[in-house]
């Protein structure tokens, strides 16, 4: 936007006071359990003095690394499948008119409003049913990565889906007429002009979709085969004997890498926009 | 759209009703003592097994162990009952041997392949879920009972222990701290039950509704004196304050007790009325792809060694009357862990409670408010 | 030209369902038969030890959606989840609004500073709620030194929805600050100069045109809150029976799944209708 609007001083302080306090109301807890972390007691009620044992501890517990590298392996492919056709589906729901348009409209909400156990039974369910329907036919198939992968899919294309649309019906169709005008065919309309413009949306969709799958302990727990554990699992178990510090370090630890990661990004991104002159934001 | 929608829902009931869930009939294995028949995959209670057993395992019969942890009695009967995916050792608690057994989702042991199972003591032989002994070998047993600190005792008079710490609102009201019970229908219940003077057996075996809703009053009654449920953090919460008396399982609060050293502060009790013993036994599912290494680690695990190296990590009681050498004294010798004679014989186990199992579980929702 | 027109529009809905048709294919498939089956099952029996079979197909699970204590279960449930998202709507808005209008770089910086707490793992972070909330705890320790006494805040109500808002928080932040963001502020500049007020620039201006973001916001808020479980239970001390452990509970203890199908089918099925009705409304408006 190229105005920015400033309310009025004394509105702009109130804001101001607000936005800091809901930071803090968001990072309190964050800092506790970081600090947490380094408690030398085993017990999280107790204070034990400064201690980083728990985190070469964490860093070699192999059930942990293993329900790690599960996370990471199934919220980056569900992330990926996800977001490519929640896109798609949000452009065909938003730009075109086909027979079935208004059932599948409000069929994209059925995964985002169904409750978290529901759709963990059923899809448990439903995998059996399958694996029994095949083993019939000879191969035997089990519960694994994939079908926690499968689930996560089915609930993460709605969710990028209605972020998506929800960018889209925002956008100045005009320009994309214009865009349609300029380039013959439309996949080049789309490449350089929607695309462009609903990035920040799908970005969003995929962030989204990305913090789901790697938060999910329900569904991934129901679905879950031997040898799959993923590391919310890993945890929602482990947090029944007790917070322990071990706990705190690993999250601390997965907050650390997050930030890395999209500080990294962020960076990344700055360097061609200081090389061109400041296009208009 | 829709009409491919109907059409897929019905195709769907089809296949469901045509393929029926019948568990498979317990088919009995067939194993050598020590043979195995490929990795193993192995379904247990998060953090119910010390660390070196596993690798133990491993090393000796040279194949591997797929380690997988649940939650709950349901959740674990929940995989194995869909077949989705294949255990080959679970660890159902008692009442849930009942129910597998009763739907056919346990294959009968071979006891050729297990010697060490005689070093399971007698009194675990023939429980009332599995008579004839034929569809699991016990793995740690314990009792269900109050978590209190010694000043709450003093608060309530130092009487001996009673559920009318939790249920008698004259005594509950003495205490100052929070007061919690399980998170759990059936074990609640049995606490109101005996309370009441039941018998826990007689009631839910005998199907004694009228019992039932009593103690479904006195739950509701109770819930005012409570600061929570809870089967999770409840021994957590005893260690720092928050509840003065817990309602919980014995090694729970042994390992909490012995991790914040607070011998002195706080004990488990049973109450005078008596409580529950449960059960947590070995068993393989009938679908199990491979029985002969699951026999394996039932017999590695009934060791004598080895069963005193699971109780002296889990701090819950062996049924392994051959490992009692091998136990830490501190263990054997606690009373919340290996009750006296007069306590157990008021012990009772929770039966599989079939259609009261359903009417408990919605009276304690009422209950809850 | 009409028949141009009408080849026109058969091109593009052909490709609108080419572009739909490997995601609807895919929710087909992975949603809606496993769906299916869920319904399916509301219609079944369950055993005495809890099996579900699928002969006897009857009604017995949605008469008892009727009984007080459902209803009950419901209503408390709705309203927590009103409460949550109204608080957040309230919070939220503003802070979203501070977002969207500070230098891009800035806004940059505080949008990943708002998303990180959400990559820690949530339950770690609902027990740092719990460890705070605590009677013994940091607040009530600071409470007690302010001479307000020591306060008793978890395992109330109270402690759920600050729960529930801490964890829903952000996904009301995001859409309130995607609409806000995209906004035209030459119609906000216009109606400031035309309305001499602020207040009234921001209800007739600013706020139906960041309508849509407040209703997904409101959404994503709202239904998870409505169904949540694990939050009630860590820090309401399952003292609060709310419909997402009531669910939970019947696929899981109680073993009744055709009962916690039955909820979870009219659970959908309300969510839904209002969802699609406020769409609706939406598009009419548009």
């Amino acid at each position: 936007m190229s105005t920015t609007m400033r309310p009025t001083k004394w509105a702009s302080r109130l804001l101001a006071l607000n936005a800091w306090l809901v930071f803090a109301f968001f990072y309190i807890p964050i800092i506790v359990l970081v600090v947490f972390s380094f408690n030398g007691s085993r017990r999280v009620n107790i204070w034990g003095g400064l201690s980083t044992r728990w985190y070469p501890e964490v860093l070699q517990n192999e059930v942990i690394l293993d329900a790690l590298k599960n996370s990471l392996m199934v919220a980056s492919i569900s992330t990926i499948v996800a977001t490519i056709l929640g896109t798609s589906l949000a452009l065909a729901l938003d730009r075109y008119r086909f027979r079935g348009r208004k059932t599948l409209d409000g069929a994209v909400f059925l995964p985002v409003i169904i409750p978290d156990v529901t759709m963990a039974v059923m899809m448990l369910v439903f995998f059996a049913q399958v694996f029994r329907f095949i083993d019939s036919f000879g191969p035997r198939f089990q519960l694994g990565i994939y079908t926690i992968v499968i689930s996560h899919i089915a609930f993460n294309i709605s969710f990028v889906a209605v972020v998506v649309r929800a960018r889209l019906g925002q956008l100045d169709p005009s320009l994309e007429e214009a865009a349609r005008d300029l380039y013959a065919s439309g996949w080049r309309a789309f490449q350089k002009v929607t695309l462009p413009l609903i990035l920040p949306g799908v970005l969003a969709g995929a962030l989204l979709a990305l913090a789901l799958s790697l938060d999910d302990v329900v569904i991934s727990a129901f679905v879950t085969g031997p040898g799959s554990t993923t590391l919310p699992v890993y945890v929602f178990s482990a947090i029944r004997r007790g917070v322990t510090p071990e706990l705190n370090a690993i999250s601390s630890l997965m907050l650390l890498a997050s930030t890395v990661l999209v500080l990294g990004s962020l960076f990344l991104q700055r360097e061609p926009k200081s090389k061109t002159n400041n296009q208009g934001e | 759209m829709k009409l491919k929608l109907t059409g897929a829902l019905l195709l769907l009931a089809l296949v469901a009703a045509a393929c029926g869930s019948d568990g498979d009939s317990g088919a009995a294995a067939s194993c050598a003592v020590g043979e195995t028949d490929g990795d193993l995959s192995f379904y247990n209670w998060a953090d119910y097994i010390d660390e070196e057993s596993i690798p133990r395992f491993e090393e000796e019969y040279g194949i591997k162990v797929e380690y997988t942890m649940y939650e709950s009695n349901e959740q674990m009967l929940a995989q194995v009952d869909a077949g989705a995916a294949n255990y080959d050792l679970i660890v159902p608690s008692d009442y849930m041997v009942d129910t597998m057994i009763a739907e056919g989702l346990l294959m009968e042991l071979d006891f050729d392949a297990i010697p060490n199972a005689t070093n399971i003591s007698d009194e675990f032989h023939s429980p009332p879920f599995d008579p004839d002994h034929k569809y699991h070998v016990a793995y740690q047993w314990g009792t269900t009972g109050i978590g209190i600190s010694y000043d709450a005792l003093e608060e309530l008079g130092n009487v001996e222990p009673t559920w009318g710490f939790i249920f008698d609102p004259a005594l509950s009201g003495m205490v100052s701290g929070g007061i919690s019970m399980l998170d759990d229908a059936p074990e609640s219940f049995s606490a109101a039950l005996k309370y009441l003077g039941y018998s826990i057996d007689e009631v839910m075996v005998g199907g004694n509704e009228e019992a039932i809703r009593e103690a479904g009053e006195l739950l509701k009654a109770t819930k005012a004196s409570l600061l929570k449920y809870d089967s999770v953090a409840y021994s957590d919460d005893l260690m720092n304050g928050e509840l003065a008396v817990a309602h919980g399982w014995s090694g729970s609060f042994a390992a909490a007790i012995f991790e914040a050293d607070a011998y002195e502060t706080h004990v488990y009790v049973i109450p005078k009325e008596g409580g529950v013993r449960w059960v947590d036994g070995m068993a393989i599912p009938a679908s199990a792809e491979h029985p002969c290494s699951a026999h394996a680690m039932i017999n590695f695990m009934t060791d004598a060694q080895n069963g005193a190296a699971l109780t002296n990590y889990v701090y819950y009681a062996s049924p392994n009357e051959a490992a009692t050498e091998f136990i830490l004294d501190e263990i054997l010798e606690d009373e919340g862990i290996y009750p006296n004679a007069e306590t157990s014989a008021k012990l009772e186990f929770i039966p599989q409670a079939g259609e009261l199992g359903l009417l408990m579980q919605d009276l304690f929702v009422e209950a809850k408010g | 030209m009409a028949a141009l027109d009408q080849s026109a529009a058969q091109a593009d809905s052909r490709k609108g369902r080419l572009i739909a048709t490997p995601a609807a294919l895919y929710l087909l498939f992975f949603f809606m038969i496993p769906l299916g089956v869920i319904v399916t099952y509301s219609f079944a029996t369950r055993t005495a030890t809890g099996r579900t079979v699928l002969t006897g197909w009857n009604l017995s699970s949605y008469d008892k959606l009727f009984s007080e204590l459902v209803l009950r279960i419901i209503w408390r449930s709705f309203w927590m989840a009103s409460v949550t998202t109204i608080l957040c709507l309230l919070v939220a808005y503003p802070f979203a609004y501070y977002l969207a209008t500070r230098a891009p770089k800035v806004r940059n910086i505080l949008l990943v500073l708002v998303m990180i707490p959400f990559w820690t793992n949530g339950l770690i972070r609902i027990f740092a709620i719990r460890f705070l909330l605590g009677s013994d705890g940091p607040a009530s320790q600071l409470s007690e030194n302010l001479g307000f006494g020591t306060f008793r805040i978890l395992f109330t109500p109270t402690a759920v929805v600050i729960g529930m808002v801490y964890s829903f928080l952000t996904f009301m932040v995001l859409p309130l600050y995607v609409a806000i963001e995209r906004m035209d502020w030459k119609l906000v500049e216009a109606a400031r100069d035309l309305y001499a007020g602020g207040t009234v620039a921001f209800r007739k201006v600013t706020w139906p045109l960041t309508r849509s973001g407040v209703i997904a916001g409101s959404i994503l808020v709202f239904v998870p809150s409505f169904g949540s479980y694990v939050v009630p239970e860590i820090l309401g001390g399952a003292k609060t029976m709310l419909l997402g452990s009531y669910v939970a509970r019947q696929f899981g203890a109680a073993r009744n799944f055709p009962f916690g199908a039955a909820l979870s089918v009219v659970l959908i099925a309300v969510m839904l209708i209002a969802v699609v009705i406020n769409q609706r409304a939406e598009a009419n408006r548009a």
